[in-house]
This record gives structure tokens, sequence and C-alpha cells, in this order.
């Protein structure tokens, strides 16, 4: 396909998502059951990105604690106190005393750490890994758009014209922060909702209204504001989903806390939106990551201390809105820092480093090994690459996102060889088994369907609210094969509910809005 | 009655097919009116700060949007100085040129050859709606190709204040003849213009003057001359219905040349005593009881003379004119002390100064009042303001283009701006554009939740995948040679307080400038990253890493700062 026309005739109004960038979902050819299974099951599960950016240091975030020796010698200005340190019963790591609710999460095999993830010739140009990252390219290659942008684009190509409709009204990216990042540019345009200013975010998802300059210029600006709300293609699903949800949990004040109740929020509104970009900065600490008297104190703690409470607070408010089970988390950074430390108490530009990925449905534990630390390191010195980041990618593309091979090679132009990070560790006792229970539309419209799969025993169906009361039966029996029945909705109030179905073996949930 | 009998048989189709947008007038809803603040200053000189937010301010009014080029052409001009340069005419444009033939197409407009200009041609039929559209991307041309002068914004101005419609005249030579006319006297004396209006072939044909006779009188111009381009319908304008009738009886007898009105060369416009209504003409009250008396034969012709006369004797005219100015360069509403301390003495002045327009215009531009803080930013651009402001900003437009690529070229920007509304040829009506006069939302007119959304697409077609030319166009700016027009491209405070000074209408917030910045430099807190990759791209010329790093900073950036309210205003 050509690179999109801007106005292919230029006497039609333009049909295309506006202010947003654009981004949109496949129609699918004919509105069968399985069609809308599938769209359901691609676009049920979220990923959450967080840029670190400026370069994490890995080797003070999950440090390797058969390295300790060398690490006291080759980076005395930094290094932490081993008695400080969180370590883990199954792997020879210790997380950044900073890391606490974070190492909570893995104890219950709710957080997976993936070491040593960089791309063969480092670039140590923030921009330019930064651009590598959100490509997903060779480091020697030079491409003009985002790996999520082309994996998008390629699950939705009839994008953006025909976008949004009736039966994809949500967008398909979301961006949070400020600007349009290289990661959902596609091929021909961006498939991200970026509201480029973030204060416009917060006042549609808040409902607040910004200050103008209290002048002439000030009452033109108050129209004009007032005026791009109401053209935001997205921005009324996006109001909307927000002003279902009434209650959350506590995040910080922080950016990054903002950031993840706004998302939290979203996807507990019902939003189908299955990818969000989300940024904590500051990690370029050349000097000053620590604090001289105490290593375990300093800019690089307080960024971790900000990445480990917003996280929590976004896990328990994802429990708090019954969506845990459909989130995955995921961080990572331009590159990690040098092995060597710096007099100024800081670290250079590096190479390899850590990913985090979090949420129910990881697998949990370490996977990769201790990176191998000399105590002669010099100061060019940097971490082995064990895993290509594109190896991650694609990763979570199949294990996560539902990607077949062949869409997850064509967004990252190569076939990258997977990790595991989808587990059933932490999910194996889960209610939901696959899609056992399925109800359709969601959010509810009116009437929808509830798809069930057969179950060896007699079963009800019950929709349950977000305190636990009963508010209606909705099937009682055996379902010898897979059945259909139909739900009237119209009589329910707005707000969060579960469909469950119970029996003495059997327990499924789904989790619906209306 | 309207008799456009010269239109061919198939106009309506040629109109389909050749009027791409169909006119629009966008509505608006007036939004609630919070701001506290008054202004009081006067036409006393300006005498306070000189600095670049001022001579922006100034630039912005005056132009269609602002160039570096415009910022250093004035840099070192005080305030007077900028002003007479802005009051200086350029040497006229080329005419416009049969950009139009297309052999494969099997169009070939039989009297003109491709690249030669065909306002000396005679009426070209069906060809006269291809030459229409190349008149319009004539006068876009005229507008990007503008220098820093006021010119081509005078132009608009009087295109706006006293338009014809160039579908409705139908016939281009006429309708360029229009807008040479209005260059002619765009500076120079408002009664000169208005007598060379009146007997201008297109508005004769546009507003029915020359079907206008002692047998059949047609109020159509005689009503807008006193209504619309004279005196205005303020609260002190009290002209009557038999004014009208009578207006339009002076009127009777000018005529064009309908019997060579198909040949090649001039329209003749003459004056035909037998279609003159030789009664006197009375008028009421409003014009002082005026009776313009009756003349017969060629001595008819005198009593347009006496007609201008008696409108411009009355003070309401200055005052309107002097209106019309103020809500095109300074702001929408004019309250008591606006009125008495500026349009009054402006009116005056423009009086006693024989309606000549040059001094009023220096008077304004020079006043306190327009250099007042509270005016900076309080106007929302108009089409023209907005998309070839960018155009001329970023520099864009092809590299040696053929004539149809450049034909290409303005009519995008044509079709672009009639689907913001503002087709430039043709304002919806002979009012012209509801944000240059509809009470009370004025220039708020301009912004709709669909004119918003295309302006975003504008820049963001500009910025990514290219603004549209045609099938096989799109043109991106070139984001590396607009940032070297730039005074400081490699700081990234200076570089992004450069671009807010030309394209935000207010000065750019501290958070706006930071959340910029965290664009631009990725997140990062070192301004010396950026000013690092500046310098690798500059010292490493066609070295593509560095450029896309530059690029894949650059563009959402000066995205963002496209999609800010501010950059609506001017």
């Amino acid at each position: 396909m050509k690179r999109r026309s801007f106005i292919r005739h230029v006497g039609h109004s333009l049909a295309v998502p506006g202010m947003l960038g654009s981004m949109g979902f496949r129609m699918p050819n004919s509105k069968t059951l399985s069609d809308l299974l599938r769209m359901a099951t691609a676009t049920d599960k979220v990923l959450v990105m967080i840029y670190l950016e400026g370069g994490n240091d890995g080797l003070n975030t999950v440090v390797p604690l058969d390295q300790l020796s060398a690490l006291n010698v080759v980076r005395p200005h930094v290094i932490l106190p081993e008695n400080s340190l969180l370590k883990t019963a199954d792997a020879s790591v210790g997380l950044h005393p900073s890391l606490k609710g974070l190492k909570s999460l893995y104890d219950e095999n709710r957080f997976q750490v993936i070491q040593n993830v960089g791309y063969p010739q480092q670039n140590y140009s923030h921009f330019r890994s930064t651009d590598i990252w959100m490509s997903g390219s060779d480091s020697n290659e030079l491409v003009n758009s985002g790996w999520s942008g082309r994996y998008l684009s390629d699950q939705f190509p009839g994008y953006p014209d025909a976008y949004p409709n009736d039966d994809f009204t949500d967008p398909l990216s979301v961006e949070l922060g400020y600007g349009s990042s290289l990661l959902f540019q596609g091929p021909e345009s961006a498939m991200s909702m970026v509201i480029s200013d973030p204060e416009f975010f917060y006042e549609l998802v808040d409902n607040e209204d910004r200050e103008v300059p209290d002048s002439y210029a000030g009452d033109k600006l108050k129209y004009i504001r007032i005026i791009e709300q109401q053209s935001q293609q997205y921005g009324k699903v996006v109001q909307e989903a927000a002003e279902k949800v009434k209650q959350q949990a506590t995040y910080p004040q922080t950016s990054l806390g903002q950031q993840l109740r706004i998302v939290s929020r979203l996807i507990a509104g019902g939003l189908r939106t299955p990818l969000y970009l989300v940024r904590l900065g500051g990690f370029d600490t050349h000097d000053a990551q620590v604090e001289a008297s105490d290593h375990t104190t300093g800019e690089h703690a307080d960024l971790l201390t900000d990445l480990d409470e917003s996280i929590m607070a976004f896990m328990s408010d994802l429990e708090m809105q019954g969506t845990e089970d459909r989130v995955t988390g995921m961080t990572f950074s331009e590159f990690g820092r040098r092995i060597v430390s710096n007099a100024s108490l800081g670290t250079d530009h590096g190479a390899a480093a850590p990913m985090f990925f979090f949420g129910n449905a990881v697998k949990g534990g370490v996977t990769g090994s201790n990176p191998s630390i000399s105590s002669n390191s010099s100061y060019d010195d940097n971490l082995a690459m064990e895993f290509d980041f594109r190896q991650i990618y694609a990763s979570i593309l199949q294990q996560w996102l539902g990607a077949d091979a062949s869409s997850a090679e064509s967004a990252l132009f190569k076939d990258f060889e997977q990790v595991e990070i989808i587990g059933n560790r932490a999910l194996s006792t889960s209610s939901l088994a696959g899609n056992g229970l399925f109800v359709y539309p969601n959010p509810l419209n009116g009437n929808s369907m509830i798809r069930m799969a057969p179950v060896n025993e007699v079963v009800t169906v019950d929709l349950i609210d977000m305190q636990g009361r009963k508010v209606a039966s909705i099937f009682k029996g055996m379902i010898t094969q897979e059945k259909e029945v139909k739900w009237s909705t119209s009589h329910l109030r707005k707000g969060r509910y579960l469909v469950v179905m119970q029996g003495a073996n059997t327990s499924r949930v789904f989790s619906v809005v209306k | 009655m309207k008799n456009k009998d010269y239109h061919p048989n198939n106009y309506q189709q040629l109109l389909q097919k050749h009027r791409k947008v169909q006119p629009k007038v966008t509505s608006v809803t007036d939004a609630e009116h919070t701001i506290s603040r008054k202004i009081t200053s006067g036409l006393a000189p300006y005498t306070g700060d000189w600095d670049e937010d001022q001579q922006a301010h100034l630039l912005k009014r005056v132009l269609f949007g602002l160039t570096p080029e415009d910022l250093k052409a004035i840099k070192e001009l005080s305030l007077e100085e900028t002003v007479d340069h802005l009051l200086t005419k350029g040497t006229p444009p080329a005419p416009p040129i049969n950009d139009y033939n297309d052999s494969s197409e099997g169009i070939e407009d039989p009297e003109v050859p491709l690249g030669e200009t065909w306002i000396h041609a005679g009426h070209g039929g069906d060809y006269e709606g291809l030459r229409t559209i190349s008149l319009k991307n004539w006068v876009i041309k005229n507008f990007t190709n503008q220098s820093t002068s006021l010119e081509e914004k005078m132009i608009l101005f009087w295109h706006n204040l006293l338009p014809i419609q160039t579908w409705d005249v139908f016939y281009s030579k006429l309708s360029y003849g229009y807008f040479d006319m209005l260059r002619t006297n765009c500076f120079g004396n408002f009664k000169t213009l208005i007598r060379e209006l009146t007997l201008d072939p297109a508005m004769l044909l546009f507003l029915n003057g020359t079907f206008n006779n002692k047998e059949a009188p047609d109020e159509n111009y005689g009503r807008e001359l006193q209504e619309l381009f004279c005196l205005g319908k303020g609260p002190n304008v009290n002209f009557t219905e038999p004014d009208v009738q009578a207006a339009a009886r002076v009127l009777t007898g000018w005529v064009v040349d309908w019997e060579h009105f198909y040949d090649p060369g001039e329209l003749k416009v003459f004056f035909y005593p037998p279609f003159h209504e030789t009664s006197d003409k009375e008028f009421s009250s409003f014009y002082g009881n005026r009776v313009i008396t009756g003349k017969s034969g060629d001595d008819g012709a005198q009593e347009l003379d006496e007609l201008l006369d008696m409108l411009f004797d009355h003070e309401e005219t200055a005052l309107y004119i002097c209106r019309r100015l103020y809500r095109f360069f300074v702001y929408h509403e004019i309250d008591d002390t606006t009125k008495s301390e500026v349009i009054v003495p402006l009116a005056e002045l423009f009086r006693s100064g024989n309606y000549e327009i040059k001094p009023v215009l220096e008077k304004l531009l020079l006043s306190e009042h327009f250099h007042d803080s509270a005016n900076q930013g309080a106007m929302i651009k108009s089409p023209t303001e907005f998309l070839l402001g960018l155009w001329r900003m970023f520099g864009m437009g092809l590299d040696s283009p053929t004539l149809s690529e450049q034909k290409d070229q303005y009519s995008s920007l044509l079709w672009q701006m009639a689907n913001q509304g503002m087709e430039l040829g043709d304002p919806p009506s002979v009012s012209g554009w509801p944000a240059y006069y509809q009470e009370p939302s004025f220039d708020k007119y301009w912004i709709t939740t669909d004119t918003i959304t295309n302006r975003a697409l504008v820049g963001d077609s500009m910025i990514y995948w290219g603004y549209w030319i045609n099938s096989d166009i799109q043109l991106p700016v070139d984001l590396i040679a607009f940032l070297k027009r730039l005074n400081n491209p490699e700081d990234p405070n200076l570089m992004l307080q450069e671009c807010g000074l030309m394209l935000l209408g207010i000065k750019m917030e501290d958070t706006t400038l930071t959340n910029l910045k965290a664009i631009l430099l990725s997140g990062q807190q070192t301004d010396g990253y950026w000013t690092t990759a500046w310098y690798e791209l500059i010292e490493n010329p066609g070295d593509q890493e560095y450029e896309m790093v530059v690029l894949n900073r650059l563009k959402p950036t000066i995205q963002h700062l496209l999609q800010l309210g501010e950059a609506q205003l001017m």
C-alpha cells in the first residue's frame, strides 16, 4: 500500500480520525461468532509498557549476587550493600531495596525478570537507542515505524479510514505522557491515540477544566479548546469509559502513578484498547545516582521507589476493578549502564539490562543467567546481551496478545526465538478457563449473548455486582455441548459486574461492564 | 433580476465539475465570555518595548503567518521604519496563465496556449471553469509568495469587504481585473477604489449593475454600495428603501460593452444615456435630503460622482471602514472605549485625509492600542493565516514544479482552505466571510469540530505523511531545512521558543516548553543531547542515521506544537 494519501478526493470532508493521530480496529469480514470471538480474544488482553527513560542501571536494579565481589571492585561508587538487597529464594539475584512491592509480586510468581536484554552492536546515544527499541530494528538499520505500530497495522488493515466503527469504537493504543512516540507509528500513519497535550488527557478523563489566561487571547483559547475536545474522535469513548469507574485504589502522586491510574481506569471502564505506553523519566544517572553516605538512597532509589509504588498501586487497583487477569505490564529502557562506576556517584551509558514483566499471567521467576563481571573490568566494558529485545517482543506478541508467528515476524522483520513469559504458574487455578465463558458484546448494550463451553455437571450462571451481591440468575442446567444464551441487559444499571458460572467442580468468571 | 445569459448552457455542470468543495458557511455557538481585561489605550504612538514579541505581533496581523525571514527583515528596523516597510508595494506579479492544458485529458484551450496568460483572451466558454481555478491559484500563489509587506493582506481585506464571487461572474479575465484593481488601490484612496469598483466589469456583472436601467432598475448594487461597502448597517445608519432606489436610479446606464463581450482584449464599461433615468433623485434626511439632479445625455454619467460625494460626505462611511479595519487587524469587539479612543479619531483622520488609506493604516499600526499586550494573540487565524502561514513558515513548495504540478500545488491549498470554510475568490455572500462581520462570534466562526480536525490533519500531514498535492505527490515539510533557517537550531530552548514565536498567538507557557522539550529530548533532562544530535547532523551531511535521529524527535515535537490551541491564535 502506498503512503496514506491525505485527501484523496479534495472535495470530500476528511473522514479520518482527527487530532489524535489515528487508530482503528479491523472490521471482521463477517460478523460470525468466531470472528467476534477472535476479535474479543485479541483485544481482551492488555499490555502496559513502561518506558524507563534515560537508561536504567540494571546492575543496581537486579543485582547478581554471585558477582558481588567483582562488583565491589569495579563499581565502588554506587554498589549497594549486600544486606540491603531483597534476595530471591530461587535465583541468585537480589532486587534493589526500593523494590519491596515488586519483590512481593516476585514471591507470588507475578513478577518476572528477564536478564541481559539488548541488541548486537549497542548504540550509546539515547536518541538512537530509543529509536532502535521503539522501532524494533537492527542497530544499523533505519526504520521509521514502531514494532507496535506495525503489529497493529498488520492486525487492523482497514485503519484508519474505516475507524472507529460500530464494531470497534475504541482507540487501538493509547500513549500517555507526551508526544507520539515512534513505538506506535505504523508504516502509514500513527496507530495510537496520541493526545499530544498531556494536560488534555487528564482533562478528558478527569473532566477538569484547564486554566486559560485572563485575557482576550485566553477567551479565544478557551473556545478553541472546547471545540478541540468535542472533535476528539475517541474523546467520547475514553470519557465514557473513565466515567464508569467511580472508585480506584490510591496511587502515588507522581507522574507515573497518575499515568497508571488513568490506564487502569480506562481498562476497567471497558475500553478494549490492547496497548498502552507510559513513561518514567530521569534514569540518565551519570552522577548522583546514589547518595555517598547511603547507596540505597539517591536519584536511582527514588525512581525505583516511584516505579515500585506505582506498579503496586496499579496491581491493587486492577484487583479492585476485577481486571487483574487481563493485564500484563512490562518495563524497558533504551540501554543499561556501564559496569564501571563514576567517581561522581553515577554510571555512564551501557548496554544490556534486565526487563520486567508483571501481572497474574506471567510465568514469574528469573529468566536468563547472571552476567559475568570481571574485577578487571575496564571503563569501556559492557554487559553482554543474552536475549535480543525482539525475542521479548516476539514472545509477548504471541504468548499474550495472541499474534501468530507470521504477524510477529512481520512486525519484527525476522523470526525470533521466543522466551517463556506468559506461563501458568500463577494462573493454573484461574477461574477463567480460556473461553469457557464469554459474553458479547461487552460493554453490554441491552442484548448480549453468553457463550458457554460444555461442562460435566449442573451449573448456575449468575450476575454478581461489585459488592458481591447476586443481581440476577441467568442460567441453570447442564451444558453438554457448546451453548449460547441470550441475555437481556437493558434493565441493568451502569457499572461493572461479573458473570459467574458455578458448579461443584466448576468456577468460571467473566467480567462485564455496562 | 439576475440575467447571466452569457454563462454557458452547461454552467451548472461546469460548477459541479470544477468547484471541488461546495461553498460552506461554518456555524458556531458562542462560548461564554469570561474575560475581565479591558484596553484603554488609544491612537497615541506606541513607545514601549520593540522586541521580537512586539515585532511578531505586528507581523502576524499583517502577513499570512510568519517566517524567520520576515522577522529578519525588520529585526534592525524601528517600529516606524517597520510600518513604512510594510506599507510599501512591490512589483505587481506576472498575470495568471494557462496551467491547465492537458492533452492526455483532452483539455486544450483553443485560444490560450499552455503557459500563456488568458487575461486578454475572449470568453472561454467551458474553459472559464479552468481559468477561474487558474485565477484562484494565482491569488494563492501571490499570497504565499508575499514579501514582508501588507499588500497581499490588504487585497484579502478588500476582497472580503468588497467581494465578487468568481464562480458567479464566471468570466475570469474580469475577475482577474477585479483583483488587479484591488491591488492597484490597496493602500491608495478609498473613494477612488469605490469608484473603480462601481465601474468594474466583474462587479457590474456580479451585482447586476449592467442590468440596471431605467426600464427595469436593479437595486442590488445601489443597496450594497451603501449597506456593505460604504456606510454599513450600524445603529446610526438609517438610510431608507427609497434611498436604495434613488441610488440605483443614479447608477442606471452604466453597462459593459455587450457587443464585444466575448471578444479578446479589455471589456469596456461605458455610460449609455438611453438606459439612464433622468429624473431627479431625492434622498432622505439621513443624507440631509440631498437631491441629485437628473441629467440627460452624457452628463448623466456625472451623477455617479455626486452620489459618491454624498456617501463620502457622511461621517458614517469613515467610521464603518475604520471599524472593519479594526476588526480585521486588531480585535473583533469594539467597546465604548475603543470606539472613542480608536475608531472615532481614526475615522476623523480618514475623512480629513480625503479617504487616503495609508495614513489610517499607519496610525493604527503605530498606535499604543494596536501594540497593547492585551491584543496579542486575541484573534483566531483564518484559513489563509493558518494554512498559508504554515506553508510559508515551513518553506513548503515543490522544487521546480511543472506547470501542472504547480497548479495542483496551489489548488490543493485552495480546496483545503475551502474545506476550512474559506474559498478565496468566492466568499459565501456579498457580505464576505461571516468571521469578519457576524456578531457576536466573529473569528470563532473559523473553528468548528470539522475545521479544527481539518486543521489538525493538515499539520499532521505536513509533518508525517506529506501534504496532499495530487495522487502522486505528497509533500512533507523539510524540517531540517526549516530548522536551518532559525537562529539557534542547536539550542532546544531557543529553537522551540523561536518556533513558538512564529506559530503561537501568545507567549509559550513554561509547561508547554517543558513538554515540548521532553519530546525533543526523548525524556532526557540534558539539553546537550539535542545539541549533539544537531551538530552531528550538520557535520555529517547526507548521513541518514544522524538525520533520522533528529527527525524522529523533531516530528512529534513540531506536531505537538501545531496541535496546541495557541497555534490557532495570532
